[in-house]
């Protein structure tokens, strides 16, 4: 039984906007089972009475204080922007007509 | 007609310093993307810090809404792509929000309503997109501001026990003054600090399963909240009398028209893929700190109004609607300490104040009130001494708020003083008494009620200034001898 079907492969290509070939998607797929093969492996440990933890770090509360700090200069926050117009990063159309 | 069941999610910026996970300014208005950083603006490398106010004003706002508190809790990626979300994810909480299983209750018609909290939780903000065309529907493209990303969130989630568009409209009223008391945050519904959107669906009266929902977006005030509510149990009712499905479906709330619009969105099915955020650890509460907290909230408007009926024995209506707003229960309660007579006060203060304030536009919130509870209560003082009839005190009041003088100089200035002296009302009623031979006959033939409109033409001689009660006494005497 396959872990992961095709139409999975092209779901979690879409929510990653990828545009996959289709041998992409068979690697791809081949790919992504071996790593939920391996994962697996955590099942056949007995984890009864296991708290679940929320992290792999035994910290809490790394906290700041409220307090300001300078920002960016506008021009080096736009610097990198695939197309900025008027000091606003500029984006193609969001939704379909 | 069918049932309207509504539940609300309701965000609410929280007025900290600084954002969420970096020191950037919260500032409303800024030149855009000037109040950006790696860390808000999601650039590799960076890592998100929790603000410990954030935390603080989360739970606080939890509290004030009856709310538990979670001992642990943690923060989760909520994955979806769209331009005012830099990271591609925003930051939120998944399976332990901060806050649950809290209610609001307001009054509606009169009876008291109670609408159930299923969830706070804590999350950021996103970016602000400016649109090319007049809404998001259309434009060609958009422009985004990273300003405003990174502003901590809360995010209230009700249970679906809304049952009509005015309802929703009056929860969110009441929500806003809780939320307004405690000062997490300022609200401003016109600047977005304040803002919902609207689940809703119909179903017949009786049957036990739920219509299909739509989620209605883009609710920037009270009166678009309960307008775009309104439009969507009409536009569900027809469909459903029509025998047709209502689709589930995101709407977006057009003002100008007045209508909803479907939302054609490029993303597929919403699969958010929520994950523990690997970047920030979990955070603990003990029992100890949630109690500091909540001793530290001020009364709330629940408490408020009760203890205004208990201390003051004022109805409960009074005690509502001068709790509603903390600025205006703080000038009742001021006025009261000065001059006492608390019903008397609460009638000037909702009645003449409130209009005041409403025709005059101030925004109490933002400015103050323009007369101080001294002044108030020394034009009530003048009034009950008799110095002023009750009507003039009302335009002395007008006066008061518009120039700032105090109530005994435009008395003064004015000469308005009320007019007691037995010689002067005399000769008053005599010369009333002598225009008017029909009423007075009316009077003297047993018709005691026109003793009300010579009482008038007196009131209206004087210019408002003779003492009614004199007047009255003295008409009496002359007409009928008692």
């Amino acid at each position: 039984m396959a872990i992961i079907e095709r139409k999975d492969v092209e779901h979690i290509a879409r929510l990653a906007r990828l545009a996959l070939s289709e041998e992409e998607k068979e690697l791809i797929q081949r790919q992504l089972e071996t790593i939920l093969e391996y994962a697996a492996i955590l099942n056949e440990v007995n984890t009864d009475g296991v708290e679940p933890s929320a992290h792999v770090v035994a910290l809490t509360n790394v906290l700041r204080p409220d307090v300001r700090r300078p920002s960016m200069p506008k021009e080096k926050a736009l610097a990198n922007a695939p197309e900025a117009r008027d000091g606003y990063f500029y984006v193609p159309r969001i939704l379909d007509e | 007609m069918y049932e309207v069941i509504i539940g609300l999610e309701v965000h609410v910026e929280l007025s900290t310093d600084s954002k969420i996970w970096c020191g950037c300014s919260t500032d409303f208005g800024a030149e855009a993307n000037t109040q950006v950083c790696p860390v808000c603006l999601g650039l590799p490398g960076t890592l998100p810090v929790l603000n410990e106010k954030a935390l603080e004003y989360a739970v606080k706002a939890g509290l004030a809404l009856g709310c538990e508190i979670a001992h642990f809790t943690k923060f989760d990626r909520k994955n979806y792509f769209y331009p005012d979300l830099p990271k591609a994810y925003q930051i939120s909480q998944y399976d332990l929000p901060l806050c649950r299983n809290g209610a609001v209750e307001f009054e509606v018609n009169g009876e008291t309503r109670r609408v159930r909290i299923a969830r706070v939780h804590l999350e950021e903000e996103a970016g602000k997109t400016v649109h090319s065309g007049d809404n998001i529907m259309g434009s060609e493209y958009s422009l985004v501001d990273y300003n405003r990303g990174g502003i901590p969130l809360i995010e209230i989630v009700t249970e679906p026990d809304i049952r009509s568009p005015e309802e929703a409209r009056l929860f969110m009223e009441k929500l806003r003054t809780i939320l307004l008391y405690t000062g997490v945050s300022d609200c401003k519904m016109q600047e977005g600090s304040l803002r919902c959107d609207a689940n809703i669906s119909l179903r017949p009266f009786g049957e036990a399963k739920l219509g299909e929902r739509t989620e209605v977006k883009n609710l920037n005030s009270f009166r678009a909240l309960q307008r775009a509510l309104e439009y969507e149990v009409r536009r569900q009712s027809a469909l459903l009398d029509a025998g047709e499905p209502v689709e589930r479906d995101t709407r977006h709330w057009n003002e100008q028209q007045g209508v909803t619009i479907s939302m054609r969105s490029k993303e597929d099915a919403q699969d958010y893929r929520y994950f523990p955020d690997p970047d920030l650890v979990p955070v603990t509460l003990t029992a100890e700190q949630i109690e500091t907290w909540r001793s530290e909230l001020p009364e709330l408007p629940d408490q408020k109004a009760a203890r205004f009926m208990e201390q003051f024995g004022l109805p409960k209506y009074d005690a509502q609607v001068l709790t509603a707003s903390k600025e205006v229960a703080a000038f009742f309660e001021a006025t009261v300490e000065r001059f006492g007579e608390p019903k008397t006060v609460s009638n000037w203060v909702m009645g003449e104040i409130l209009r005041l304030i409403k025709e005059m536009e101030i925004d109490i919130e933002q400015e103050p009130i323009p007369i101080s509870p001294e002044g108030l209560a020394e034009l009530l003082a003048l009034v009950s001494k008799g110095t002023i009839s009750n009507n003039v005190g009302k335009e002395v009041l007008e006066t008061m708020f518009k120039t700032g003088k105090s109530a005994a100089e435009i008395v003064k200035e004015q000469g308005l003083e009320q007019i007691s002296d037995t010689g002067e009302l005399e000769a008053l009623v005599d010369q009333v008494i002598a225009e008017n031979p029909g009423p007075v006959e009316d009077v003297k033939s047993g018709k005691e009620k026109a003793i009300g409109f010579l009482v008038g033409q007196v009131m209206k001689a004087s210019r408002g200034k003779a003492n009614p009660q004199r007047v009255n006494e003295i008409l009496r005497q002359r007409l009928l001898g008692s």
